[in-house]
């Protein structure tokens, strides 16, 4: 049998409270596509950092093609051949692309020559891209390229991927999959993370699976159900959301010829966006992120205020009241971003549950707190939504993001909303976690509430909602049913493949 | 009142030494700031940079060795804000705003028994021909060595942060920390680097005002030149030669007022000494009204497991 490229051999990494990684052992062979699986928190990430070098482990050893490998920092690993393409992107807003990809080199070349290799190597993989442009101006799928290219400028043996997907439209995932797919022919081997399962089942030859810390089975997994892998992941049988009935009432929510500026630098303007929702149905808004969904959201919370009939609720005018007075009215929303927007990161739950329900559940009267009342209303979500923290007196920053998330939810949702506003309700939330959470949203719908659900997760809003429209550039798509949408129709809905083309050579 | 008495010649001339002190402590702080780092000290250790200066070149009647001592003694000071923020992670606005008022008094002790000398003079450098010119020579070659020093390190600071690795790593550092700790660069120890040079660059323009500008000491003699320079920095949009024209721009107006002041002109004393601050941010906020953004990472604690 030929050496692996890489061999990882009981690796273990503790941290105070909690073992990330308990005796991994796996082999990368040379030339393979090896898909590393597991939930949030099952030690995916603490696993590559080892092999990159920013985590030393506790004990275990690596090693690359037969010989020892330790890289004490990440420039050992490069030099080593390891490359990495992280997935909160590792870029400077400020810099410009080449800038970018020589401080990710070790002994780049002077700025002239390497745009120029920048020019060759992103036309050799078909993944275009201007030198002198600024990273706080690209497209997420181009920010993806740029570290792309700056892992291919230094011929990388091992190629790690952590989930790289997760921002990209169908059609800039098959360029994407093409390009690995050229490099693996090269003999490069990639080692893949990723939760989407059917992405996994159409590339990887190889897939390994963690759990809790733990190497829990391998498998090929052109030959192994999606379904199948879920649940080795979870550890149990997977219940899948269900909702009782699909009867829509009158419209709740009516957005006509919406256009608003951003509020932020690099952010995306809304464009004249129409969208009707009637009470009982999930509207789902799918687009990569950065299209204006933020905007969207502020626009529908009432942080961003417009002409006072471009937002209408059950027929009166909202575009002019502030996030409190909507509220009262039964216009709720959940933001994507937990920490500092969903919720204030020190303060206690108690407190938090107070911030967005003391208008509709009575929380303070003539200007003073009710505590007690609080305090039951934070312990209510608790329960109901099961978030699994030692009690409400816990600050928000404490609990795991699937929690947090559970209960930035939970506290809308049992506000019994008339509109309900969500960005990415299962971002970064476990399997589990995330089909209680679409369970609440359905149970909500069901009882009469509007909802609209905006994710980059199609396969949610394939799961959950009725209609369909994506946002591109600011602009939102006509809405559609979702029953018999198909992944090429929604692609196109999402603009596309912004200008990517096929590989070539 | 009479306004023939001003001489426009020693009037541009000691436009640049009134600058000076102003460049040389907005230079240091420009690079602390592109690491990411805020450091409100630098009236601190301006102030601790001109004790040191001055007893040091008084003690060995050497102006170099002076200067010397006051980058040393302003980057030691900055080595608290080190331990403070970057060791123990410190909030960086209330441990900058200690540094200055530790460095006041600190500096009030040292100096306690060189109140009223007067330090060796370290005379102005000469260039035949050059400095002889009538008129540009006075105003641009007869001044003493620090003074070029201060613009020879603008140039040095604007072309190292925009042509090097070395300015590159930095910017990064100070944009996105996390990404560039991802990436391997040692986050702290660049950042160290840099509000080190930041103190130095502080120390060495506290000691040009009491070596070369007052020259004397009295206590509290920056008089907020340091609270100066950190606007500076803000308002010329973290850019060097935009500091160097700001500095200058506020330096010749100290002086013309002065000058205004002493010809015995018709406005209110207060309202004169107002007009350098006033002039100087309301020039630099026009010329920041172009798209000019903070280092991202700028006053933000970096701590590498988060």
């Amino acid at each position: 049998m030929t050496t692996p490229l890489l061999r990882l051999q009981g690796l273990t990494k503790a941290y105070p409270g909690v073992v990330a990684n308990d005796q991994v052992s796996f082999d990368i062979g040379e030339g393979e596509v090896h898909a590393l699986l597991g939930e949030n928190g099952a030690g995916k990430s603490t696993l590559v950092k080892m092999i990159y070098g920013l985590v030393k482990p506790d004990s275990g050893t690596m090693s690359l093609r037969g010989q020892p490998f330790a890289p004490p920092e990440p420039r050992a690993a490069r030099a080593d051949g390891i490359a990495m393409v992280f997935q909160h992107f590792s870029l400077f807003d400020a810099l410009n692309v080449a800038e970018n990809i020589a401080l990710g080199m070790e002994n780049p070349p002077p700025m002239g020559d390497l745009a120029s290799r920048i020019r060759e190597v992103s036309e050799t993989y078909g993944l275009p891209l201007d030198p002198y442009r600024t990273v706080g101006d690209l497209s997420a799928g181009e920010r993806q390229r740029v570290e792309i290219i700056r892992c291919l400028l230094q011929d990388p043996k091992l190629l790690i991927m952590d989930e790289p997907t997760s921002v990209l439209t169908p059609q800039e995932v098959d360029i994407l999959f093409e390009t690995l797919n050229k490099l693996r022919s090269e003999g490069t081997s990639i080692l893949y993370i990723s939760h989407k399962l059917e992405e996994i089942r159409t590339l990887c030859d190889h897939a390994t699976i963690l759990r809790l810390g733990k190497n829990v089975g391998e498998c090929v997994p052109s030959e192994t159900s999606a379904r199948d892998m879920a649940e080795m992941m979870v550890g149990s049988t997977l219940q899948t959301p269900e909702r009782s009935g699909r009867e829509f009432g009158e419209v709740a929510l009516d957005v006509s010829g919406l256009s608003v500026p951003s509020p932020s630098e690099f952010g995306t303007a809304l464009k004249n966006v129409h969208m009707r929702v009637r009470k009982g149905e999930v509207l789902g808004v799918g687009g990569v992120a950065g299209n204006g969904q933020d905007e969207l959201l502020g626009v529908l919370s009432g942080e961003i205020l417009t002409s006072a009939d471009a937002v209408k609720f059950n027929g009166q005018p909202i575009g002019k009241l502030g996030p409190t007075a909507r509220r009262k009215l039964g216009v709720l929303t959940a933001p994507e971003e937990r920490l500092g927007h969903a919720a204030a990161p020190d303060m206690s739950l108690t407190e938090n549950a107070l911030l967005t329900g003391s208008v509709r559940e009575g929380l303070e009267s003539n200007g003073f707190l009710r505590w007690a009342e609080t305090q039951s209303f934070a312990e209510k979500i608790i329960k109901a939504f099961d978030v699994r923290t030692p009690g409400p007196e816990n600050a928000a920053r404490s609990l795991s993001g699937g929690n947090l998330q559970k209960f930035v939810i939970g506290r809308e949702v049992l506000q019994s909303p008339d509109v309900l506003v969500v960005n990415q309700p299962t971002w970064g939330v476990d399997a589990a976690a995330a089909a209680s959470i679409r369970q609440a949203i359905l149970d909500l719908a069901a009882k009469g509430a509007a909802v609209i659900c905006i994710s980059q997760d199609l396969d949610e809003l394939m799961e959950i909602s009725d209609s369909f429209a994506a946002l591109n550039e600011g602009r939102l798509s006509a809405p559609r049913e979702t029953t018999g949408l198909t992944v090429d129709e929604i692609g196109l809905m999402m603009g596309g493949a912004h200008g990517m083309e096929v590989a070539h050579v | 009142m009479d306004l023939g008495e001003i001489n426009p010649v020693l009037l541009l001339a000691s436009l640049m030494v009134a600058a000076t002190p102003l460049l040389l402590a907005a230079i240091g702080e420009l690079v602390v700031e592109k690491a990411g780092v805020l450091n409100l000290g630098v009236e601190g250790m301006m102030i601790v940079g001109a004790i040191s200066g001055f007893a040091i070149s008084v003690e060995t009647g050497s102006p170099w060795l002076g200067f010397v001592a006051a980058a040393i003694g302003g980057a030691v000071l900055s080595l608290l804000f080190v331990l403070l923020t970057q060791v123990a992670l410190a909030n960086q606005v209330a441990s900058g705003l200690a540094l200055t008022l530790f460095g006041l008094g600190f500096s009030a002790l040292l100096g306690q028994s060189y109140v009223g000398i007067k330090p060796p003079s370290m005379g102005d450098i000469h260039i035949p021909l050059i400095s002889d010119i009538p008129v540009i020579g006075p105003i641009l070659f007869q001044h003493d060595p620090i003074l070029y020093v201060g613009i020879a390190l603008t140039a040095a600071v604007w072309a190292t942060l925009k042509y090097t690795r070395v300015g590159l790593i930095l910017r990064a550092v100070g944009e996105n920390h996390d990404a560039a700790h991802a990436l391997g660069y040692k986050v702290i120890k660049i950042r160290i680097m840099a509000i080190l040079f930041g103190g130095a660059c502080a120390g060495l323009g506290g000691a040009y005002i009491s070596l070369i500008r007052v020259p004397q000491w009295t206590e509290g003699m920056t008089a907020g030149v340091g609270w100066i320079a950190l606007a500076l920095v803000v308002f010329a949009s973290w850019k060097p030669w935009r500091a160097l024209l700001g500095a200058y721009l506020f330096g010749g107006i100290t002086v013309l007022q002065l000058n205004l002041q002493a010809a015995g002109v018709a406005i209110p004393v207060e309202y004169l000494a107002m007009s350098p601050y006033i002039i100087t941010i309301l020039v630099l906020v026009i010329l920041s009204a172009d798209k000019s953004s903070a280092p991202a990472s700028l006053g933000r604690i970096f701590h590498a497991s988060h």
